[in-house]
């Protein structure tokens, strides 16, 4: 089966940038003054397949949005290589970039003096959709997408949800064969957010020969739409499979969920025996923590909760779950996506 | 990929492709930019101010050479015809045409420099400077992505940027017309719209070099912008014939004028001037090269820009996608 997309040990380093200083004097630790080289992707290597809905999850700054530039022919890999289409990134773009779209959550591209079908119209054209097939697209996409009553609106009278909407309608009026999602239904309500999953999904299966790529916050949204998940973090990718196989990988260990009072020492959790990993989140408003375990068996839960007890915290609940692509990541990251 | 998803490559599928782009570009410009009415304000109106002055200060030179002339004395019953008395009326009413024809002139040069102002400027903020306003909202990654030739991008902002502000220019030049009561002559329009257009494309193709040269610099590429006002407003002589900056004795005047060249708006102004107020307005001394060699200079000067602005543009963006600049941080 031809890969939609494939990548060979990708690696791409930003150059170090210079400290902004406001001594005008130079420290004479010159390291000091610089900060060194990121490492955004660290031999990545991946295939995804034509036909896909491929899901990458990673907290910020693990090299999603790299990526996604690097196959979307908008930055070169530092080393290795990357195929979209068959086509390598650095030597080949053209053919690529008539395949491939791309859309990203908060996107604020177009001008505001033109109207939310005017400005769709316009990407259109830099691929070379005759101008009647790209309205017919454009009416039918709005419809779909629920814009029809904003069609005529400027651009900057837009909200946000319609806003990226028309980025939405924008990166599939063109058609494309491989579709990039970066973030899309970041800072959407629910309806907008399920209407854009549900169009992905239904475009995907819906056709042959659509592959898409979704990088995504929200576990529930990667679980519920992709048909496999790479883990990423700090540049390297730690897992890819399915989401049931990712979750399978981590059955044989147990995820307890606590409400508890807010705790001001987490840092023990760790040191005790039998605690995989562990992470949490303060609710301030109602002075609670969420805690979550990922445990090897549960004979570590007395120990947690006595552990909780002795800092003078109040548990409020104490769950067994089932596995979830949370629980996953946690596992393999170490920490939650928050 | 599947066989139902094959792409075209082939060159007409290219020209295609192209052309769409450039259409699609530009319409933000033609179209867009005409929707808020305070353009009217802004850019036809508010630079007749700027016009007004010039054309104030040359009225008041030509009033007072007028009342040389026409000003009778027991030395100069027929009024000064230069630096001698007139000798009788007839060279004194020769004279009163001159000064005449020459005030027109005078102001006609700086209606057809304030119409040209509007390019310049337009060039310099909204061709120079746009990919990296492109950036900063967004844009430039998805036309970067896409699979237009960059030109094609250049291509349709250069192209929307001239039909926007030729209706400013047109709106000036007429506004001007009517307040200041000037009077063009023009004798070949064809050779007229020729230079216009050749002038317009080295300027705009100027303008593509910047804008790719800006992508690399940045914020920088503000202050350049700035500073690229007022000098050449004064080094291409937007408001007053150039030649009498290059005629200047010691030498400077030259210096600045052969840096103003530079701009194609410096010959195009001139020949300009020339096709619209007559070869022997100013007594035929003040221009710098006949119409013709003006006219091939700015077509020398279009194809150079053009490809300078083609290999520029590719070779930034590569270096752009090395760095990692094509996009903001934010983005």
């Amino acid at each position: 089966m031809p890969y939609a997309v494939e990548t060979r040990d990708l690696t791409r380093v930003f150059a170090g940038k210079k400290k902004r200083r406001l001594r005008r004097k130079p420290t004479p630790n010159a390291d000091e003054n610089h900060l060194g080289p990121v490492t955004a992707l660290d031999g990545v290597s991946l295939q995804i397949r034509e036909g896909e809905l491929f899901g990458l999850l990673g907290p910020n700054g693990a090299g999603k949005t790299t990526l996604i530039k690097i196959l979307a022919t908008l930055l070169l890999p530092t080393s290795g290589q990357a195929l979209v289409a068959g086509h390598d990134v650095t030597k080949d773009p053209f053919p690529i970039r008539q395949r491939i779209n791309m859309v990203s959550g908060g996107e604020t591209s177009g001008y505001g003096l033109l109207t939310a079908r005017e400005n769709i119209w316009m990407f259109s054209q830099f691929y070379g959709v005759p101008s009647k097939v790209s309205k017919e697209r454009i009416d039918e996409l709005m419809h779909i997408f629920g814009l029809w009553d904003k069609r005529d609106a400027k651009v900057r009278m837009l909200s946000t949800g319609q806003r990226q909407k028309m980025n939405m309608i924008r990166g599939f009026v063109t058609d494309p064969d491989i579709l990039f999602l970066d973030e899309p239904t970041l800072g959407l309500d629910v309806n907008a957010a399920r209407v854009i999953r549900e169009y992905v999904m239904n475009w995907v299966r819906g056709q042959s020969g659509k592959t898409v790529l979704l990088t995504s916050h929200y576990m529930a949204e990667a679980d519920q739409m992709c048909d496999r998940i790479a883990i990423i973090d700090k540049g390297r990718i730690l897992a890819c499979d399915t989401p049931s196989n990712l979750k399978r990988m981590i059955r044989t260990e147990t995820t307890f969920q606590l409400e508890v009072d807010t705790i001001p020492d987490t840092t023990s959790f760790m040191g005790l025996r039998g605690v995989k990993n562990f992470s949490h989140k303060n609710d301030i408003s109602k002075n609670r923590s969420h805690l979550t375990f990922i445990l090897e068996d549960e004979g570590p839960v007395a120990e947690i909760l006595s552990s909780i007890t002795s800092q003078g915290a109040k548990v409020h609940s104490l769950q067994k779950s089932e596995t979830t692509l949370e629980d996953v990541f946690i596992s393999m990251v170490g920490r939650g996506l928050d | 990929m599947s066989a139902s998803t094959a792409r075209r490559t082939d060159l007409r599928y290219r020209i295609g492709l192209n052309l769409h782009a450039v259409v699609g570009r530009s319409y933000p410009r033609i179209i867009g930019a005409n929707r808020e009415p305070s353009w009217i304000f802004f850019e036809a109106l508010l630079p007749l101010l700027g016009i007004a002055a010039y054309v104030f200060v040359y009225q008041a030179f030509g009033s007072r050479a007028l009342d040389a002339i026409m000003t009778s004395t027991a030395s100069a019953p027929w009024g000064i015809c230069g630096d001698h008395a007139c000798l009788d009326a007839a060279e004194q009413a020769l004279e009163r045409a001159k000064a005449l024809a020459n005030t027109n002139a005078l102001i006609a040069s700086v209606v057809l420099g304030g119409t040209m102002v509007a390019f310049w400027l337009n060039v310099l903020w909204s061709m120079a400077s746009q990919l990296y306003w492109e950036k900063e909202i967004g844009n430039l990654q998805l036309y970067m992505m896409a699979p237009m030739n960059r030109m094609a991008l250049l291509g349709g902002m250069a192209v929307g940027g001239m039909v926007m502000t030729s209706m400013r220019a047109v709106s000036t030049l007429v506004a001007g017309i009517l307040v200041f009561g000037v009077v063009f002559q023009v004798a070949d329009p064809l050779l007229l719209l020729a230079v216009f257009f050749t002038a317009l494309v080295a300027l705009y193709g100027l303008g593509m070099m910047f804008a790719s040269l800006y992508l690399l610099w940045g914020r920088e590429a503000w202050n350049l912008s700035a500073l690229m006002e007022e000098p050449i407003f004064f080094s291409s002589g937007f408001y007053f014939p150039i030649g009498g900056l290059y005629n200047m004795p010691g030498g400077w005047g030259r210096a600045v004028a052969i840096i103003g060249a530079f701009v194609p708006a410096t010959f195009g102004l001139d020949a300009l001037r020339q096709l619209t107020l007559g070869r022997t307005a100013f007594g035929g001394t003040i221009w710098i090269f006949d119409v013709q060699t003006e006219l091939y200079i700015l077509l020398l000067m279009a194809v150079v820009f053009l490809i300078l602005a083609r290999y520029s543009l590719a070779y930034l963006e590569t270096l752009a996608k090395r760095e990692g600049k094509l996009t903001s941080r934010h983005q």
